[in-house]
C-alpha cells in the first residue's frame, strides 16, 4: 500500500502543500481534504496528466456531518462531498474530500471530467440539497419530484411515525401524476427533426421488459432509439438512511435486499467494512464459508439472469429450467442458513452457525449434477443461432467508454480486460482459490452472455475447492465486538458479562473511524463506505452499486439501435432495480 | 347433395372448429408445461381440461371495455375480421372426401385472398388502440404479413403446377401415389416459415413481443374482444396446419383402418403440436432479421423452386 501514497507526494507538487490536508483512515486509502475551488483541476489531473491514472469514478457521495462527534479533530465543515477514483494501473483507490459550509452549499460539478459523475451529484443533491455548479440537469433522481427535503440530512425524518399521517386526496394524485409527465424539452430533447416526428414512448414502470419498476422514455424514429431517458428510484427504500438509525449488527438483514439475487454477497460488503473499523480478522473456516455461499449465490443470480435473459429475447423455456436448478441451489442455502433469497446469515467477525451435519453431501451432489446443465444451457441458448442474431454486435461499448461510464464487473471483462476484484484486492481469503477470470473481446451483449456462463464454471470451481479444503476452527472470530458475542467468559466475571450485556442490548460500538470495503458482486463492484463516530450506529452508510453506473450507460449504449435491441441490451446488463435504488 | 346436407356441413365444421380452436388453449399449456418442466393447469376437471371452460368463462364476463381514446367502432370491428377470415379460409379445407363445405375450383387463390384479409385486423386493432405499442406492433405485423405473403402463395404454385389445379380436393387425390412433401420439400419449408408467420406465433410473434411492446396491436382489448384474437390464432394455427396436410402430406388419405376424417385429424393435429414445440424452444429473431430473411433468401428460393418445378414439370411431359 506504500505504493499508494506515492501519489500523495506528486499531487502536493502539483497543486501546493497547503491545497490538501491529509487524513488516515483504517482501510489505508489516501484520503485527502481539498477546498472545493480545486475539485475540477484536481480529478482532471488525477484522470489525465499522471502515468497510471486514475481513469475511474468509482464512487461519489455526500455527507452530513453538522452531528457527528469526535469532528473537531478533522477540517469537516457543514457537508462533505466524497470522490472515490480507482486507478486500476495502480489497483489502488483514492479518495476525495470536499468540506462545505452553509444550509444548502454549492460545488463544481465534476461532469465535464466524468461522465458518469453525473447521476452520482443528482443522488447527492436528491439527499442532501448540494448544488452543483455547472450540471447539465440537477434534478432528483431517487425521491419523487414532488419530495419535500432532502432525506440524507440529518434533520430529516427517517421514519414514517415522525412525518404524520399521509392522505392521498385528488389534488396530491393530479399533483403527482403532473410530476411524472415527461417533458422532453426538459431533457433537451427535440420533438420532431427535419423529416420525422419523434415518437415518445414510456416504457415502464409497470412493462414486463424492465425487470422491476424501471422507467424508460424513449426517443423514437420509427423503431429506431434516438435517446433514452432511464428514470429510477420506484425502488428506493432509504436503505442508507436505515443504516444510520440500526444497530452495526441489526443492519446486516436490509444489506440482503441490495441486491437481492446476491444475498449474503451483500452482508460481505457491509461486514468487511465494518470488520476493518473493529479490527477484526476472522478465522479461515469462516473466511471459507462466506465465499462458498458467496459463489452459491453467484450462481444462483447468474441463473436467474441467465433464465430472463433469454425470455427476454422471446425464448420461453430457459427460464423455468434455470429456475428449477436455483431451487437446488436454494435447497443448500436454506439448509446452511435458514433462508433463501435473504438468508441474513453472516454476522460481524463470523457467520451465524457453524455449518449443519452433512452439507458435504449437499454441496458435493450439486457440484456433480450442475456441469452438465450448464452445458445443456449453452447449447440452448449460447449456441443457438436466433440468439446469436439478437445478442452478437448489439450494445456495444469499448473499455475506454466503460471504464468512462464506471462500468464493473462482467460488463467491463466483456470489454476484454482481466479485472476481477477476487483476484487483484483479494479479500475474504479468494487468494486462496484457483480460479480463472473469464473475458471476451467485443463488449457486445452476447459477450456478456458468454463471460457469465463461463463464471458459472468458475464459480463451480470455488465451491467445490470449498467443498474439498474446507477448515476446522470455529465460526466465530474471538473478538468482543462479534456478534452476537461470544458467550465463553461471561459466567465468570464481571467485566465481560457487561460487555456481552451491552453489546446484546444495545449492539456493539465499533471505534471511530472510517472504511470503505470493495468486492465482485454478482453484478459487478460492490461497496460499503461506512462512516463510525464511536457510536451503537453508523454516521453514514453509502453503498456504492455497480447497476446504477450500468443504468446510467444506457441511453449512451442503447442509441441508434432499435426498441427489440433496446430490450436485448437491459437483459444482458444484468440489473436489479433494487441495486440501483437501494 | 341436399341444401340440408350443405347447412350440416356447414354448421358441423364451424362447430368443430371452434371447439378445436378453443380445446387447442388446454393442449397449448398443457404441452408447453410438459416441455418446460412443470404442471400446467391441472385443477379444473380432469388434466385440467376445464381450464377452456373457464378461460372461456372469464373472457365472457368481464368488463368488455372500449378505451375512451380508441376509434371506438373500428376497435370493435378489427377483432371480428380475423376470426372471419380465417373461418372463411376453412371453406375450401377437404377434411373428408365427402366433408368439404365448398370445393372451388380457385381453392387455393381463395384461401390466400383470405389469409391476406387477416392483416386487416392487426393494422386496424393497433390503429384504432390509439396507443403507441399497439401501433408499433401493427406496423410490424403488416410489414411481416404481407412480406410472407408474398412467398407463402409462391411456395404453393409448386404444388398446384403438379396437380394442374387449384381445386383442393383434386391436390389430395393427386397424392394418392406419393404425397407432394416427397416431390416439394422446399415448397414445405417456405410455405411452413410463412405460415408461422402469418399466424404471428413464436418465434415469429414479434408484432406482439410481450418483453418489447406489453402485448403489441391487442394491448388495449379484453374480455371477449381480445378473446376473438385469441381464437383467430388458434384458428390460425389449425388453418396452416391443415393446408401443410392437404397440400403436402395427402390431407385425408391414409390406410384404411382408420377413417378418412381420423387421419386428416391426426395429421392435422401433428402439425399443430410443431407449432407449440416451435413456441417452447426458440427465441424470437428482430423486425428487420425476419423481414431480411424472408426477402432476401426464401422469396429467391421459392422462385427458383418454381422454375425448377416448372422445368421439370415441363420435361416429364414432354
Amino acid at each position: 500500500m506504500s505504493d499508494a501514497f506515492a501519489i500523495l507526494d506528486l499531487l502536493q507538487q502539483n497543486f501546493g502543500a497547503d491545497t490538501f490536508i491529509q487524513q488516515s483512515t483504517v482501510d489505508d486509502i489516501p484520503t485527502l481534504w481539498l477546498p472545493k475551488e480545486k475539485i475540477i483541476s484536481v480529478t482532471t489531473y488525477l484522470k489525465t496528466n499522471i502515468p497510471q491514472p486514475f481513469n475511474l469514478l468509482y464512487d461519489l457521495c455526500g455527507m452530513d456531518e453538522r452531528d457527528r462527534s469526535g469532528k473537531e479533530k478533522l477540517p469537516v465543515k457543514d457537508f462533505t462531498v466524497i470522490y472515490h477514483l480507482f486507478s486500476f494501473e495502480r489497483n489502488s483507490f483514492i479518495r476525495l474530500k470536499v468540506g462545505l459550509q452553509g444550509e444548502y452549499p454549492s460545488l463544481p460539478s465534476i461532469t465535464g471530467v466524468f461522465k458518469n459523475a453525473n447521476w452520482y451529484e443528482r443522488e447527492v443533491y436528491d439527499m442532501f440539497g448540494i448544488k452543483f455548479e455547472g450540471h447539465p440537469h440537477l434534478q432528483r433522481i431517487l425521491m419523487p419530484l414532488t419530495w419535500q427535503g432532502h432525506p440524507l440530512r440529518k434533520e430529516h425524518p427517517a421514519r414514517a411515525t415522525e412525518i404524520g399521517p399521509y392522505r392521498l386526496v385528488n389534488e396530491t394524485i393530479d399533483r403527482e401524476q403532473d410530476a411524472l409527465q415527461f417533458k422532453p424539452e426538459e431533457w433537451g430533447m427535440q420533438r420532431e427533426s427535419d423529416d420525422a416526428d419523434f415518437m415518445f414512448l414510456n416504457i415502464g414502470p409497470q412493462h414486463p421488459g424492465t425487470h422491476g419498476v424501471l422507467r424508460i422514455v424513449l426517443q423514437l424514429d420509427g423503431e429506431d432509439i434516438v435517446d433514452a431517458v432511464p428514470e429510477i428510484g420506484f425502488h428506493h427504500r432509504g436503505a442508507e438512511k436505515m443504516g444510520e438509525r440500526q444497530s452495526w449488527h441489526t443492519y446486516i438483514p436490509y444489506t440482503d435486499r441490495i441486491d437481492y439475487l446476491g444475498g449474503v454477497m451483500n452482508n460481505l460488503a457491509y461486514l468487511l467494512a465494518v470488520e476493518k473499523m473493529a479490527g477484526i480478522t476472522v478465522p479461515d473456516r469462516v473466511k471459507v464459508i462466506r465465499v462458498m455461499l458467496c459463489e452459491l449465490f453467484r450462481i444462483s443470480s447468474h441463473l436467474v439472469w441467465f433464465g430472463t435473459f433469454a425470455q427476454d429475447v422471446g425464448q420461453l423455456s430457459p427460464v423455468f429450467y434455470m429456475f428449477t436448478d436455483r431451487e437446488k441451489v436454494f435447497d443448500i442455502i436454506e439448509a446452511v442458513c435458514g433462508g433463501r433469497m435473504h438468508p441474513n446469515w453472516f454476522r460481524i467477525g463470523g457467520v451465524a452457525q457453524d455449518l449443519p451435519k452433512g452439507w458435504d453431501a449437499l454441496v458435493r451432489d450439486f457440484v456433480e449434477y450442475f456441469p452438465k446443465k450448464i452445458k445443456e444451457y449453452t447449447n440452448m441458448v449460447i449456441r443457438n443461432s436466433l440468439f446469436k442474431g439478437r445478442t452478437k454486435g448489439i450494445g456495444i461499448y469499448t473499455l475506454e467508454e466503460a471504464i468512462e461510464w464506471g462500468v464493473t464487473g462482467p460488463g467491463l471483462r466483456a470489454c476484454g480486460y482481466e479485472w476481477d476484484f477476487r483476484k487483484k484486492q483479494p479479500y475474504s481469503g479468494y487468494e486462496m482459490f484457483d480460479f480463472d477470470i473469464p473475458t471476451a473481446q467485443h463488449g457486445d451483449c452476447f459477450d456478456r452472455a458468454v463471460v457469465r456462463v463461463e463464471e458459472l464454471w468458475q464459480s463451480l470451481r470455488i465451491v467445490k475447492q470449498c467443498l474439498e479444503n474446507m477448515p476446522e476452527g470455529s465460526y466465530k472470530a474471538d473478538h468482543h465486538l462479534t456478534t452476537p458475542p461470544l458467550k465463553k467468559y461471561t459466567m465468570q466475571d464481571i467485566e465481560t458479562l457487561i460487555t456481552h450485556f451491552l453489546n446484546v442490548s444495545w449492539g456493539p460500538v465499533i471505534p471511530a473511524g472510517e472504511a470503505m470495503s470493495c468486492i465482485e458482486a454478482t453484478k459487478g463492484a460492490n461497496s460499503y463506505y461506512l462512516v463510525s463516530d464511536g457510536n451503537t450506529s453508523s454516521y453514514r452508510t453509502r453503498i456504492r452499486t455497480p447497476s446504477f453506473p450500468h443504468m446510467q450507460m444506457l441511453p449512451f449504449v442503447s442509441k441508434g439501435y432499435t426498441v427489440a435491441d433496446l430490450l436485448s441490451i437491459l437483459g444482458s446488463v444484468d440489473f436489479v432495480l433494487a441495486d440501483i435504488d437501494r | 347433395m341436399t341444401v340440408m346436407q350443405h347447412v350440416w356441413i356447414v354448421l358441423g365444421v364451424l362447430f368443430v372448429l371452434l371447439n378445436i380452436a378453443a380445446g387447442l388453449i388446454w393442449v397449448e399449456r398443457r404441452m408447453l408445461a410438459m416441455w418446460q418442466d412443470r404442471l400446467g393447469p391441472n385443477r379444473a376437471g380432469p388434466l385440467g381440461i376445464l381450464i377452456v371452460l373457464a378461460d372461456t368463462l372469464k373472457l365472457f364476463f368481464k368488463e368488455d371495455w372500449v378505451p375512451p381514446f380508441a376509434d371506438k367502432w373500428v376497435f370493435i370491428f378489427a377483432p371480428a375480421v380475423v376470426v372471419g377470415s380465417v373461418l372463411m379460409s376453412f371453406v375450401i379445407i377437404p377434411f373428408t372426401p365427402q366433408i368439404i363445405v365448398a370445393d372451388l375450383n380457385v381453392g387455393i387463390l381463395f384461401f390466400l385472398a383470405m389469409s391476406s384479409l387477416g392483416v386487416y385486423s392487426i393494422v386496424l386493432g393497433g390503429w384504432a388502440s390509439n396507443n403507441k405499442y399497439s401501433l408499433l406492433g401493427a406496423m410490424r405485423g403488416a410489414s411481416q404479413m404481407i412480406a410472407y405473403e408474398v412467398f407463402m402463395g409462391l411456395s404453393l404454385m409448386g404444388v398446384v403446377m403438379l396437380t394442374g389445379s387449384f381445386k383442393l380436393g383434386d391436390i389430395v387425390n393427386a397424392q394418392k401415389d406419393m404425397w407432394f412433401v416427397i416431390k416439394q420439400p422446399v415448397a414445405l419449408i417456405i410455405f411452413f416459415i410463412a405460415g408461422i408467420a402469418e399466424t404471428h406465433r413464436l418465434p415469429f410473434d414479434i408484432p406482439e413481443a410481450e418483453s418489447e411492446l406489453v402485448a403489441g396491436y391487442h394491448s388495449e382489448y379484453s374480455g371477449m374482444k381480445f378473446g376473438m384474437f385469441f381464437i383467430g390464432e388458434y384458428l390460425g394455427i389449425t388453418l396452416i396446419s391443415a393446408v401443410t396436410v392437404t397440400m403436402f402430406f395427402g390431407g385425408w388419405l391414409g390406410w384404411s383402418f382408420l377413417p378418412p376424417w381420423a387421419w386428416f385429424f391426426l395429421k392435422t393435429f401433428a402439425f399443430i403440436l410443431f407449432f407449440i414445440l416451435l413456441r417452447a424452444s426458440l427465441p424470437r429473431p428482430r423486425y428487420d432479421q425476419l423481414m431480411e430473411t424472408g426477402w432476401k433468401i426464401l422469396l429467391p428460393l421459392a422462385l427458383l423452386n418454381l422454375m425448377i418445378t416448372g422445368a421439370v414439370a415441363l420435361l416429364i411431359r414432354g
